[in-house]
C-alpha cells in the first residue's frame, strides 16, 4: 500500500521548463542593450544576445504526453504572446 | 447614455476618466474586474495605469480576467469600447485589437506632452474633430510601441482603420515626432467594425484648461448622442 502511495506521488508530478523569447525579427532593446554593456566589460567574443522570460512548471499527471499538451495550452492562453513571442518547453523531471 | 469604467488592481486612471465621462453627461458606473455582470452600457472604458502590476506583459493577465469576458461579448454585439493606454494594451492581449505594444524603443518610461494628428475622423468616437487636425496630448507609458504583422499595417491603412499618428506640431509625420518607435507613427486604432478604439495618448487629462488644454474633450462629446 505505502509502496503504490509513494508510486503514485512520484508518477503524479512532472516537471516542465518554458522559456520565452521575442521572435527572431522583433527587436530586443534590453537585450541589446545587456550586449553593449558586455562587449564594455570586454567581452568581446560576444556575437548576440537575445533576452527571455524562463517558467518551471510543475504538472499534475501521469501521462507525459497529456501533460506536455497542457504545458503547450498554457503557453497559447496566457505565457506567451505569440505575434511576438517564441517558446520552447522541456521535460525537467 | 450609459457608461462602465473597469477598474483592476492598477489601474490609475479609472477616475479621471470618469470624470471626463461625468462632464458630458455619461451617468457612468465603475465595474470591478471580478464582477462577473456588466451594467447596461453604450460605452465601455479600459482605463489606463498598471493593472496587475504589468506582471508577465502589461495587460496580459487583465486581458484574462472575469470581466473582460463580458467586454469581449459586449464588444462583438457592437458595443462601443475605448481603452485607452494599459486600456490599449489589453485591448490587444485580448485580441479585440490586433498588433501588440512593445517597450519604448529608447526603453525609457517617457511622460510628456506630444502631438498627435488626427488621422480619420470618420467614427462615433472622433467625429467632433476635424480630419488632419493636430491636437496636443499626455502620453505616459513604458510600453507603447506599436507593432503589428504586415498584412494587418496594409488593412489599416486600407480601410482606413488608423485614428491616430504622433506628428509634429506642424502635422508633420516623421521619425523625429515619433516618442517610442510605433510603426509608421501609429498612436491610435480602430478595429474593422470602428466600435473599438484603443490609444496610447491620454485624453482624458486634457480636459480642462486649468489643469492643461481641452484637446481630448472632443472625443467625449463625440461620444454622448
Amino acid at each position: 500500500m505505502e509502496k503504490q502511495l509513494q508510486l503514485n506521488s512520484r508518477k503524479n508530478k512532472l516537471k516542465f521548463s518554458v522559456t520565452v523569447t521575442l521572435k527572431k525579427d522583433v527587436l530586443d532593446p534590453q537585450g541589446k542593450v545587456v550586449k553593449n554593456t558586455l562587449i564594455n566589460l570586454g567581452m568581446n567574443n560576444l556575437k548576440s544576445i537575445r533576452q527571455g522570460k524562463y517558467f518551471e512548471i510543475e504538472i499534475d499527471a501521469n501521462d507525459e504526453s497529456k501533460a506536455e499538451e497542457s504545458i503547450d495550452k498554457m503557453c497559447k492562453k496566457l505565457l506567451a504572446n505569440l505575434i511576438i513571442e517564441d517558446y520552447t518547453v522541456k521535460k525537467i523531471s | 447614455m450609459n457608461s462602465s469604467v473597469i477598474v483592476f488592481p492598477g489601474s490609475n486612471c479609472d477616475r479621471d476618466i470618469a470624470v471626463a465621462l461625468e462632464k458630458v453627461q455619461f451617468k457612468n458606473k465603475m465595474v470591478w474586474h471580478k464582477d462577473t455582470e456588466l451594467p447596461k452600457s453604450d460605452l465601455i472604458v479600459i482605463p489606463g495605469g498598471f493593472s496587475y502590476g504589468d506582471y508577465l506583459r502589461s495587460g496580459a493577465i487583465a486581458g484574462k480576467s472575469t470581466i473582460i469576458s463580458e467586454v469581449i461579448k459586449a464588444a462583438n454585439k457592437g458595443c462601443l469600447i475605448l481603452g485607452i493606454c494599459n486600456g490599449f494594451q489589453i485591448l490587444t492581449e485580448t485580441g479585440l485589437l490586433k498588433g501588440v505594444l512593445l517597450r519604448n524603443k529608447n526603453l525609457r518610461f517617457i511622460n510628456k506632452n506630444v502631438n498627435i494628428k488626427v488621422i480619420n475622423n470618420n467614427s462615433k468616437f472622433l467625429k467632433n474633430y476635424k480630419k488632419d487636425q493636430i491636437l496636443e496630448m499626455n502620453i505616459a507609458h513604458n510600453e507603447g510601441n506599436y507593432f503589428t504583422s504586415s498584412d494587418h499595417l496594409k488593412e489599416l491603412n486600407d480601410k482606413n482603420l488608423i485614428a491616430f499618428k504622433y506628428c509634429r506640431s506642424d502635422g508633420d509625420v516623421n521619425s523625429i515626432s515619433n516618442p517610442n518607435g510605433s510603426i509608421e507613427n501609429i498612436a491610435g486604432i480602430f478595429n474593422s467594425n470602428k466600435n473599438i478604439l484603443g490609444m496610447m495618448p491620454h485624453p482624458e487629462r486634457m480636459i480642462d484648461n486649468l489643469i492643461s488644454n481641452t484637446d481630448g474633450i472632443n472625443l467625449f462629446t463625440s461620444l454622448i448622442k
